[in-house]
């Protein structure tokens, strides 16, 4: 069917800042999908509001809003533009929440938009619980049996009816509270018992149990002409009862027979045929490993993580497709882009393994509990390809950056059996290794079955894996068994810890004897058909398919999996320099192995190389392409730590030199540099032990800034305000030694300020400076950004500007760096420079129509920024006021404090502009989620040091109408100040509680920086966790919660009574 | 582990890994891109003759079970892997895959880079290959004198038929369903639907055939040159038009040859589960399963009464065929899947409604 001619205009919305469970694979999705609807010719109004994704790029859309994916604002954006039609099933769950809210206004009947693909009432079908499980008695598919109970008697029913197990899921508790999974009767009076208690309306959802079934999904696809397919189907390693999310995936599956796999195949195709849907669609199903029987746990009708991961393992562009469907193309019309001479309606063949594995945020979170269940914890994840499954995992194992490079711990061997057997029964993050730990113990894989429930396949090949340890170890440099080990996925890294040897000495054995590996194409159909797709993956094997062009080519390094601190706004730097490279007239080509992002995408560069990003997979492919350099400064910190063992082999890294990187990020060369340059910045010294603390602590005076050396990206920083506590922390978190400096800095309470810019080596071009809200102290991650900044005096501006230049150019940076400095006593002081692309790229990028990687890119190539068209020094700021917003997951991550801290917390942003830093921070607050009520209550504890400041926040509160509730002793302070305040109870006393208050929603905003001493820590981290329990604002930094003031008070007016006039 | 090698016509040598049976073997060597379904691949009688590459590179992994056999002797020459996978995990595994080659005398041989291989007979085209014995050293010049001299037997149907007519009852039509190599999946669908089918050996005569009383004929699947088949074409001749007669695989390129048209043969063949197949009269496209190095020449339909049903969407090639003046038609892929899809498979549903339309209209059996 040829494409719609009856719409012109089409609004897809996107999927707003990152969160866990809503990830880069959106930026993907939706950046293929504008460019598809493009292609058609149509015209393409783009809301969302993450401005650190490629397809908020102008280029991507005709039109580009980055503003609130709210229904306030997308109406609005919808009255503006009056858009034919409207594309929801690309922006992830917000996309559809956002098209059902519109929908339910009556905004889209009314301006008579039509919703583009898959219809509405289909997505409710599917999402909706009740419809849901209709539709599937209607269609004879079977889902767990359920019921509703209110006592024991009506759970031992139903358990008489399914019999055990069972889940007991209590009524309106978060994270299921009282629940659990029931063997017998015991187990059912004791949870059902528990679960009734603690839910407030005596409710008890039962569950058939099916823990342990296999977790299959189909990635299926289907057009306007009942065209059905599957793109692919993948297996979860580990067993139902898992988030998939969260689960080590295989694909395509790897234990089930024909007869299996066409059975699920029927069953999904058949359920999206009666959905209706039009697009992409997944399908999750349970199959017990022992029957036939299998049931339906739930139908996503839109793309998703699962189906970016699919198209990564397969080739099949999904969204790109999907798009093109919901305008009426259809999948029979459609050439398949990979081969270019086949169709799109087909089912890709794949001839390699593929396997996923989460990442997760748990290195960063120390206290957040590292349980996996059905809460999906993981910010990112990585995937392989290998032509076998030891091989794919291996090589996603090595992927993860996170030290491990084969299927061990650190310390296992001092574990206890009891220690290694709970963890393996109790899934969590480490599960994998520990498995290898239990293999290497002598732990049978049919115990490790029972324990686990993981298919014994997988378990054999994991024993193959660790098996193969002993052959490597007992035969060092033996070229047969190193052969084999490489073809088995293992690491030099790997060999070399076997071999007592180090990693280049083994990479430089093999080189001699030409052991290298060859690299594969992803062509989807198995070599069937020729392919014209330069998507490559590498094996030990005999053919080699990627042949080196004549052309001069630049390898980029990409930034591996989404973590905290490492987003989005990387790939989107990667990618950019992959474009101004292809500009420059070179060949791109790119190594990442991230599933989610529009790097890894294949029509992105001319070759991409989907690998781990360590420095042997990277000399591999250096060794074949012979490029002409790479370039690491896109790749954020992965990229940056491989330079050194590049350039000591000989590889040209282009952009700043590797001892200049160094002298930026190596503290001795650092404080060097800047003196020589005669830049200040905050007084610090390094201690070697306990004591030395102590004394350069007096010193310098408190509070001060203390941090390890050996750990980057603000891990185990700490501010400390008082020797007990510095104490406290040189005991608990750091063991300060010779080996382990522990860095101690002044720490300036002042404004912090952060800036962009590019060097030419000439020149340099400073797009912007950015104030933070929050003073230092917060992670500039973790702080609402300001452009341009509000408080800065000119001559304040310049100075930031002078040591701007002079810093790039002293360090000799060519390209992107990132500097944060602090304003403290009207004096500027530098606390860090990256020599690298940073967070505040892509933003800063957006509002000054500055492209900075490309900039920066081409400058490197040696195109200076005069030749290239742009201005050096400071560039005139906008119209407008440019906010970024960070955005948090915390209530995906139990027993996180929420505290902002130097430790970054956050996984996301998002922008908001306007004309006013109030109506800026308003878009930007509300984009991140926080519901701001213009009347209400507000709940007050704050820590001692941050009373005073306190009283002003609370009169003005009191102006505009806010009702402030405290505990005693912040009540006392304000009563003094003769500010009319409610107390409440403190955790633990009699009556109403701070507890219950934020339980019952009487606060609609708390504000709380208890952090320090004993008890009051404790409470404070129990009121922030309860207030993200129950959905309240918690704001736990002063700055922040003045900001927010502003904006309600910007929004609301204030009632003062007449002046009185004074008795004389 | 034993070493074996894999050599084709022109030259080319694998050296892998033993599996399977020890002893040498020769045939046409053709790729397979199935992801699943091995067991269903190497027991389909069409294989008799052909050595297998199983594209997908992890083979064994749910092992051999009791259910998913297409015939009870598989009768191909060879599998060749990347990864043979020897300690299955599938509840209904009953043995591993190289103790079933081991017993039939199949030889296997794994580690062997399958995609270079697969992209080999892609541009080249099907070759001669042979499997050397497990362990034996290579003997380079004897090996490639033998595959010069090696030619296909032209009776693999007959090796592969039944030598007797059986029953499998049913209370509903009968059809007589002539055994070229049938795979046991197109049994089990006319099972399902209740036919009482008598299944025949492929040079089972017409007065044989009439004496059965069939409602309709089906023409099985089977392996080799279709053209090596003369007597049965004239056979399928003499039933077309008095019986419906629905033909898959190799029964379809015999019923296209019976009509006047022509077969050629392919460059590699089309062996897998994802093959696209455009339904001209529904307009809807079908996933099928595929396994043949045979097609029809469309430009031989010409004059013939048949027309084109399905085509392929990839390369335009004939999929179907049919004459419903005659009540005739034929698919060149597999409708009942096993393994593969079975997007298309209520042509066995077709089948029977032709067989009623026609009885009632009582204008055969004659």
């Amino acid at each position: 069917m040829p494409k719609r001619t009856d719409i012109e205009t089409i609004l897809v919305i996107g999927s707003g800042p990152i969160v866990i469970g809503q990830a880069a694979e959106f930026d993907y999705a939706g950046t293929q999908a504008c460019v598809s609807l493009k292609e058609e010719g149509y015209k393409v109004i783009l809301i969302n509001s993450n401005p650190a994704t490629i397809m908020t790029d102008t280029e991507i859309a005709d039109k580009v809003y980055i503003e609130p994916i709210t229904l306030e604002f997308v109406s609005r954006i919808i009255r503006k533009e009056r858009p034919d039609a409207l594309l929801p099933t690309l922006g992830g769950q917000t996309g559809l929440n956002m098209a059902i809210e519109l929908e339910e206004s009556g905004i889209l009947k009314e301006l008579n938009v039509e919703i583009l693909g898959t219809k509405l009432d289909a997505i409710h079908q599917a999402e909706d619980r009740d419809l849901f499980r209709t539709l599937m008695n209607d269609l004879g598919e079977p889902v767990p049996e359920s019921d509703i109970i209110h006592n024991m008697e009506e759970a031992r029913n139903f358990v008489d009816r399914i019999g055990y197990p069972v889940i007991v899921r209590p009524a309106f508790t978060l994270g299921g509270t009282g629940g659990g999974i029931c063997y017998n009767d015991d187990d059912l009076e004791e949870f059902v018992t528990s679960g009734l208690k603690y839910s407030p309306v005596t409710q008890c959802l039962l569950e058939k149990s099916i823990a342990g079934f296999k977790e299959i999904e189909y990635e299926v696809m289907r057009d306007s002409a009942d065209n059905a397919i599957v793109v692919c189907n993948m297996e979860n390693v580990d067993a139902v009862g898992i988030h998939t999310g969260d689960s080590i995936v295989a694909a395509p599956s790897q234990t089930m027979t024909d007869r299996e796999y066409q059975m699920l195949r029927n069953v999904s195709l058949k359920i999206i045929r009666a959905l209706g849907i039009e697009g992409g669609c997944n399908v999750q199903m349970a199959l017990d490993p022992n029957s036939f029987d299998y049931y339906i746990i739930e139908v996503n009708p839109r793309v998703s993580r699962s189906s970016a991961l699919a198209s990564k393992a397969t080739g099949y562009p999904i969204a790109k497709l999907a798009a093109k469907i919901a305008v009426g193309l259809t999948l029979d019309e459609m050439l398949n882009p990979v081969t270019g001479t086949t169709y799109a309606c087909f089912e890709p063949a794949l001839d390699y393994v593929v396997t996923k594995i989460p990442r997760w945020p748990f290195d960063k979170f120390e206290s957040a509990k590292r349980n996996l269940g059905t809460q999906m914890k993981a910010t990112g994840e990585v995937m392989a390809i290998g032509r076998t499954f030891e091989e794919s995992i291996l090589k996603a194992v090595r992927s993860l950056e996170t030290g491990q490079f084969d299927l061990s711990l650190e310390g296992g061997d001092e574990m206890t059996d009891e220690w290694i057997e709970k963890r393996i029964r109790r899934a969590g993050d480490e599960r994998l290794f520990f498995i290898g730990e239990a293999l290497r113990r002598g732990v049978s894989i049919e115990t490790l079955h029972e324990w686990s429930m993981i298919d014994l396949h997988f378990l054999r090949k994991f024993e193959n894996i660790v098996k193969f340890e002993e052959v490597a170890k007992a035969n060092p440099f033996d070229e047969k068994i190193a052969y084999e080990a490489k073809r088995m996925g293992y690491s030099d890294v790997a060999l070399a810890k076997y071999w007592n040897t180090d990693e280049r000495t083994v990479y430089n054995w093999r080189k001699e004897r030409n052991m290298f590996p060859v690299y594969k194409k992803v062509d989807t159909c198995a070599g069937e058909y020729e392919s014209k797709t330069p998507y490559f993956y590498g094996t030990y094997e005999k053919h080699n398919e990627s042949l080196k062009s004549d052309k001069k080519s630049i390898v980029v390094l990409g930034s591996g999996p989404i973590r905290i601190g490492q987003g989005v706004e990387f790939d989107y730097a990667t990618v950019h320099s992959v474009w101004a490279i292809q500009q420059a007239g070179y060949e791109a080509i790119i190594v990442n192995n991230n599933p989610e992002t529009v790097s890894t995408d294949f029509s992105i560069s001319d070759k991409l190389y989907f690998e781990p990003l360590t420095v042997e997979d990277v000399m591999h492919i250096i060794e074949l392409e012979q490029p002409e350099g790479v370039v690491v400064q896109f790749g954020g910190q992965t990229a940056i730590n491989l330079a050194a063992e590049l350039e000591a082999r000989g590889v040209k890294i282009i952009g700043t030199a590797l001892e200049d990187i160094d002298r930026a990020e190596n503290r001795d060369k650092f404080e060097a540099a800047l003196r020589e340059i005669g830049i200040p910045q905050p007084l610090g010294k390094t201690a070697m032990s306990v004591p030395e603390a102590v004394e350069i602590a007096r010193e310098i005076g408190y509070p001060v800034l203390v941090r390890p050396s050996y750990v980057l990206g603000g891990r185990a920083m700490e501010i400390v305000y008082e020797e007990p506590e510095l104490l406290h922390y040189m005991k608990h978190a750091v063991k300060a030694s010779p080996e382990h400096p522990v860095l101690i800095d002044r720490y300036l309470t002042g404004t912090e300020i952060e800036v962009d810019a590019i060097c030419d080596g000439e020149n340099v071009l400073i797009p912007g400076v950015m104030e933070h809200i929050e003073r230092a102290g917060v992670h500039s991650g973790d702080s609402i950004a300001v452009y341009p900044p509000q408080n800065l005096s000119a001559s304040m501006i310049e100075t930031i500007a002078d040591y701007t230049t002079r810093l790039a150019l002293g360090l000799k940076i060519r390209g992107l760096l990132n500097i944060q400095f602090v304003i403290s006593e009207k004096q500027v002081y530098v606390i860090e420079v990256n020599p690298r692309s940073s967070r505040t790229v892509p933003f800063l990028s957006k509002i000054t129509n500055i492209p900075m990687a490309n900039v920066a890119t081409k400058a490197i190539l040696g195109e200076s920024i005069v030749e290239q068209g742009y201005p050096t020094g400071l560039a005139t700021p906008p119209a407008g006021v440019y906010v970024k917003v960070p955005v948090f997951s915390f209530a995906k991550l139990r027993r996180v404090d929420i505290t902002l801290g130097p430790e970054m917390k956050s996984t996301g942003e998002v922008m908001g502009k306007d004309t006013t830093v109030e109506k800026a921070l308003y878009k930007g607050l509300v984009a991140s989620g926080m519901e701001i009520k213009e009347y209400g209550s507000v709940l007050m504890t704050v820590s001692d040091k941050d009373k005073q400041e306190m009283l002003g926040l609370a009169r003005r509160f009191k102006n505009i109408g806010y009702h402030i509730l405290a505990t005693a002793g912040t009540a006392e302070v304000l009563k003094a100040e003769g500010i009319d305040v409610e107390i409440v109870n403190k955790i633990g006393e009699e009556g109403r509680t701070l507890l219950d208050v934020i339980q019952n929603g009487e606060a609609q905003l708390v504000i709380n920086t208890l952090t320090k001493g004993k008890q009051p820590e404790r409470d404070g981290f129990r009121i922030r966790r309860e207030s993200v329990e129950n959905g309240v604002p918690c704001l736990t930094s002063i700055d922040t919660a003045d900001a927010t003031l502003r904006v309600i008070e910007s929004m609301t007016f204030e009632t003062e009574p007449m002046p009185k006039q004074e008795e004389a | 582990m034993t070493t074996r090698y894999l050599i084709l016509e022109d030259g080319t040598i694998f050296e892998g890994r033993a599996f399977g049976s020890n002893e040498a073997s020769v045939g046409h060597v053709v790729f397979a891109t199935g992801m699943t379904g091995y067991q269903e691949t190497i027991s389909n009688p069409s294989s008799a003759g052909q050595m297998i590459v199983m594209t997908y590179p992890a083979i064994g992994n749910y092992g051999i079970n009791r259910d998913d056999y297409e015939s009870i002797e598989p009768a191909l020459n060879g599998l060749i892997a990347r990864e043979y996978c020897d300690e299955p995990s599938n509840f209904r595994s009953g043995m591993s895959l190289g103790k079933l080659l081991e017993l039939k005398g199949i030889p296997g041989i794994d580690e062997i880079d399958t995609r270079h291989l697969t992209l080999h007979l892609r541009d080249n085209g099907t070759l001669r290959g042979m499997i050397t014995e497990a362990g034996a050293t290579l003997d380079e010049a004897k090996a490639l004198a033998t595959l010069k001299e090696y030619e296909a037997p032209t009776n693999l149907v007959a090796s592969v038929s039944t030598q007797k007519a059986y029953p499998s009852p049913g209370l509903g039509e009968r059809v007589v369903l002539i055994d070229y190599g049938m795979k046991h999946g197109i049994l089990r669908e006319l099972n399902k639907r209740d036919c009482d089918v008598i299944v025949v050996p492929y040079d089972t005569d017409v007065e044989t055939i009439a004496s059965l009383f069939p409602d309709g004929i089906l023409l099985s699947n089977g392996p080799g040159n279709p053209e090596h088949l003369q007597q049965q074409i004239e056979t399928i001749q003499s039933l077309l038009g008095k019986y419906p007669i629905f033909g898959i695989g190799l029964g379809h390129q015999l019923l296209a040859l019976a009509t006047g048209a022509k077969v050629q043969k392919m460059k590699h063949g089309r062996y897998g589960s994802n093959h696209p197949v455009k339904n001209l009269k529904t307009n809807r496209t079908e996933l099928t399963s595929q396994c043949h190095g045979y097609e029809i020449v469309r430009e031989s339909l010409e004059g013939t009464g048949m027309e084109v049903t399905h085509v392929a969407l990839n390369d335009e090639s004939v999929q179907g065929i049919a004459d419903e003046s005659r009540h005739a038609f034929s698919v060149q892929f597999h409708p009942e899947g096993s393994p593969g899809p079975i997007d298309a498979v209520e042509l066995f549903d077709d089948f029977i409604q032709a067989i009623k339309a026609v009885r009632r209209k009582g204008s055969h059996n004659a």
